[in-house]
């Protein structure tokens, strides 16, 4: 059996699994009933400024029968009094000394940092986070993302903390920003143990047709809300891959969040580098059992692998995530159709003749609804395979041999990149495509 | 001509018998796994006789860790695979899903389950090892689900464990009784073979227990004994007749089909005397094994039939015809059977009477009698104090399933008179964990 314990930072807990600072996170009572069912932490449901909550607060993105595929919330930061908070962190660390508690903070001034840390401390946090990513309300008020855009007002206040703070920080970025390394850099430079990322996307998820105003509806109006769910798991990976390939990040231990439900999306992120994730949407839909399904995917995965503990495979993928310039363009793949298993629903080849590049045709036997690839105008983008409704039935065959290998990069130091429109050397040059006027015999 | 042409090869006996809930391939498994809403405190898992975590192991399909759901089914019931296949899910974990509720297909359980399972066991992948070896010995007579799942158990423990088992093959009725579209012979031992390999438990076939000698030795030699012994050869109806020859009873014409397979000659005009689902079965087989008249005669209405609907459904698919309100007063013929004489019944103020003068004869080639199986009381006579209730059920303590000879815990069959397999290794299960205690207490 594999070790799935992890110290990060400092931060020991018995597993990587965390409930992010959200709903799930509200109340003592939950963080017990978490760890009880398998959360190794949980970090706090930010503590801080006095905040009044509106009613609606969620909207979801249904996508067909799959229900919030995407999720977003107009929520604020606790609203729970200071004080209870702080008695239900003590009494869950009572019960349960080995699992992590992180408190998430976010106030305002510098002696509201350094009263509030004693007070988290005092209470027996293993860690705090500072939320600087909350991207509606809480900006509005000069905290939350509006710190976490502004890379040197959020250096200052990391600075402010790790001034009075005894246990490790980690700083919570938000997404809502153009370039993740600018905070994660001015997070690293104010010393912070530890960097945690993303909190919610701003986001509006739909207007209702009848009332005109997004939703959630609150009294006839509404307001962006943060995105989360498995819709951003895309974005969370890319900044996580971000910050934990750049030389002065990579060394800081990094919390990977949003969209995480399953084992495979945890050790997506851990295979990008982070070290422990958090989870706030899957619970929030299904409750605290998924951990179980996350434990047991993590230990089978460590298991098939001969991995002995996370950091085994931490960061694993990193050394392939590289920039396009370096991607070799003398790799050639190629859709082949499984006939056997084909169903005949002919939406590879739609999706190939109208979205893509011709190279399917409809079979030309009679009663036979099995497509063709012409292999000579396959690209190999993938989108066949993509739409194919049936596993494993249409594949990318290699077709070079795998002794060549030119990049852009190569090609641009030998000075052999195509220069011109017309240019020869382009790619697409002598690529079919059919007559124009085909079209119209459709 | 029959729904049913006679098998005469494997192959066409194969075809006859054509699996009623076949493998899913990955598509459909992730397909059908997706649907499933994970519910909390998921109905299907509370009408789980062994209470296996259905929405875990559907989620684990569906995240492509099926080394983990088959982990979570086995944890749960020993019988995983078997039970995926032969479970009267409609009236289980399937009957209870939600999207009953929606008038929306129910997520079909059983065959995820086997999907799961089947690959551990066609892999061979090792889930489970023997606990430390602790010292004690226990002895389980009989190999059914319960005598199987009681032995898996105790192994994980560190018992040693040997099961002595009267046949020449493990799982009892699972590969002697239950009907052949349901699951293969093959499927069945495979399972009972890849639990043994990674468990180690001893089986000594053809090692029937009937004396007190044989139960004192074993008493003597191991630290507690379990009793999975099933129940008995079918009863008999005590009707004139019934000594002719091709009067059989249903459990051992299933037993012989399911081992000879095609091999088995089945007349042309077959009557099956019961209502209860080992009826309907043997009704279905005599029917798929190409019998052109086939009849399932049974003395009260076909709403009082004990067997489950939809089997009498799959019955009549196959071409079996229902006579109900008729008792079986005479089985007629010479040396050999020609017919049975029926008197018709109705029900009179809650009562059963027969209609005088309504007798008639129905001709036919062989009779099977399915009215019960007769249970197994020589045999438990033989253990001191081991009481048994009224309707002949060794009586045992629910939580552990000790029996009143504290030495002796017992499950299956013989203990609730005649359910499923999953009752059995739940009850095995059960017993395990009782006999751990007690031995520890
Ligand atoms: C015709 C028929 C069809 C069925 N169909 C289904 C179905 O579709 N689905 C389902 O879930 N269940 C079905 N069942 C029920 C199911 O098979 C039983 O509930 C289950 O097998 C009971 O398990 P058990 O371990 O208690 O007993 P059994 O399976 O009866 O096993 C008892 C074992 O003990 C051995 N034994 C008995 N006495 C001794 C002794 N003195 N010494 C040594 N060995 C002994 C026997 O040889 C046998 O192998 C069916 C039953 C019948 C009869
Ligand atoms: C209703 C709701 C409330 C949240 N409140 C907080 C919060 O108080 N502090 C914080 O740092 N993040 C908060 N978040 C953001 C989550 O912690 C998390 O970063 C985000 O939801 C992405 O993870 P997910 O895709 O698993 O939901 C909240 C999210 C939701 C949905
Ligand atoms: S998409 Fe797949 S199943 Fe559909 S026609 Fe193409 S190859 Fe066949
Ligand atoms: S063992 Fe039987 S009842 Fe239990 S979940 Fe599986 S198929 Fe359903
Ligand atoms: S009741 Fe149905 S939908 Fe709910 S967990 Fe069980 S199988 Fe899934």
């Amino acid at each position: 059996m594999p070790d799935l314990s992890i110290n990060f930072a400092g931060i020991k807990s018995p597993n990587p699994f965390w409930l992010a600072s959200a709903p799930p996170t509200n109340s003592g009572y939950q963080v017990m009933k978490a760890f009880e069912a398998g959360w190794g932490g949980a970090v706090w449901k930010t503590l801080g400024v006095p905040v009044i909550n509106v009613s609606s607060r969620y909207g979801s993105v249904n996508y067909r029968n799959t229900r919030m595929a995407g999720f977003n919330n107009i929520e604020l930061i606790t609203d729970r009094p200071l004080s209870d908070n702080l008695k239900e962190i003590e009494e869950v660390k009572k019960y349960f000394p080995d699992h992590a508690i992180i408190a998430s903070l976010m106030v305002e001034t510098k002696a509201e940092w350094e009263q509030i840390i004693r007070d988290v401390e005092n209470a027996g946090a293993d860690g705090i986070e500072l939320n600087f990513g909350c991207p509606h309300g809480m900006c509005e008020r000069g905290m939350g993302s509006a710190v976490g855009q502004e890379p040197e007002v959020l250096q200052t206040i990391v600075g402010w903390v790790m001034e009075t703070a005894k246990i490790p920080v980690i700083t919570k970025l938000t997404p809502n920003i153009s370039h993740i390394v600018d905070p994660g850099l001015a997070a690293v430079r104010g010393g912070s143990n530890a960097i945690s990322l993303i909190n919610t996307i701003k986001s509006i998820v739909g207007i209702d047709l009848d009332t005109y105003a997004p939703y959630p509806v609150v009294d006839g109006k509404g307001t962006n809300g943060g995105y989360c769910g498995p819709a951003v798991k895309p974005i969370a990976l890319e900044m996580v891959k971000e910050l934990a390939q750049h030389p002065e990040i990579q060394s800081t231990p990094i919390s990977g969040i949003g969209g995480i439900e399953t084992w495979r999306d945890a050790v997506e992120f851990m295979l990008l580098g982070a070290s422990s994730v958090q989870v706030c949407t899957a619970v929030m839909h299904y409750g605290f059992g998924i951990v179980r399904e996350m434990e047991s995917g993590l230990i089978d995965f460590m298991n098939q692998k001969g991995y002995e503990t996370i950091y085994d495979f931490v960061g694993k993928a990193l050394p392939n995530v590289t920039e396009w310039k370096h991607l070799n363009l003398k790799h050639k793949v190629v859709a082949k159709i499984d006939a056997t298993k084909c169903i005949g629903c002919e939406l590879c080849y739609i999706a190939c003749d109208d979205g893509a590049h011709q190279a399917i045709r409809l079979s030309e036997v009679g009663g036979s609804r099995i497509p063709e690839i012409i292999d000579e105008n396959c690209v190999g983008c993938n989108l066949c395979s993509l739409v194919c409704p049936v596993e494993e039935c249409i594949t990318m065959e290699q077709r070079d041999d795998g002794t060549e290998q030119v990049t852009w990069h190569e090609k641009t130091l030998a000075n052999t990149i195509p220069t011109t429109f017309d240019d020869d050397r382009a790619g697409g040059k002598g690529h079919f495509v059919p007559k124009v006027t085909d079209a119209l015999k459709k | 001509m029959a729904e049913y042409n006679k098998p005469t090869t494997e192959k066409e006996f194969e075809e006859n018998f054509a699996q009623k809930k076949p493998l899913m391939n990955t598509t459909e498994a992730f397909y059908e796994s997706s649907r499933c809403l994970f519910c909390y405190d998921a109905p299907c898992m509370n009408a789980c006789p062994t209470e296996i975590d259905v929405p875990l192991f559907i989620k684990q399909i569906n995240t492509g860790n099926t080394t983990g759901a088959a982990k979570t089914i086995f944890e749960s019931n020993w019988l995983g695979n078997a039970c995926g296949k032969v479970c009267p899910t409609s009236e289980l974990c399937e009957g209870a899903c939600v999207y009953d509720g929606q008038d929306v297909p129910v997520i079909q359980i059983g065959r995820l389950q086997n999907f799961a399972t089947d690959q551990a066991i066609k892999s061979g992948t090792p889930l489970f090892s023997p606990g430390a070896d602790n010292g004690k010995k226990v002895a389980i007579i009989g190999a059914g689900p319960a005598g199987i799942a009681c032995a898996c158990e105790l192994r994980t423990m560190g018992y040693t464990v040997d099961i002595y088992e009267a046949k020449d093959k493990p799982s009892g009725l699972t590969v002697y009784g239950v009907a052949p579209y349901k699951i293969t012979n093959k499927e069945v031992l495979d399972e009972m073979d890849y639990l043994q390999k990674q468990l180690q438990f001893n089986i000594h076939y053809n090692s029937n227990i009937s004396t007190s000698e044989q139960l004192k030795e074993l008493e003597e030699k191991y630290d507690a004994l379990f009793l999975g012994v099933g129940l008995g050869a079918t009863a008999t109806l005590n009707m004139p007749g019934e000594d002719k020859t091709n009067v059989v009873g249903a459990v051992e014409f299933i037993e012989e089909l399911r081992m000879k397979q095609h091999k088995v000659a089945v007349p042309e005009s077959v009557i099956i005397i019961g209502g209860g689902n080992t009826a309907v079965d043997a009704a279905s087989e005599s029917a798929r094994m190409g019998a052109e008249n086939v009849y399932l005669a049974y003395r009260r209405s076909k709403q009082e039939m004990g067997a489950y609907g939809f089997e009498y459904q799959l019955a009549k698919y196959a071409g079996v015809k229902g006579l109900f309100n008729v008792s079986p007063l005479e089985i007629v013929g010479e040396e050999k059977v020609s017919g049975v004489k029926f008197i018709r019944t109705q029900n009179k103020d809650g009562r059963l009477a027969q209609i005088e003068g309504s007798e008639f004869v129905v001709a036919c080639d062989m009779v099977i009698k399915a009215t019960g199986q007769a249970k197994q009381g020589s045999f438990l006579s033989l253990i001191d104090g081991l009481e048994i209730d009224g309707r002949k059920r060794i009586m045992v303590n629910s939580e552990n399933h000790q029996t009143t000879n504290p030495k002796y815990f017992a499950g299956g069959d013989a203990v609730n008179g005649g359910a499923e397999v999953v009752n059995g290794a739940a009850e095995g299960k059960l017993a395990a964990n009782g006999i751990d205690l007690w031995l520890n207490a």
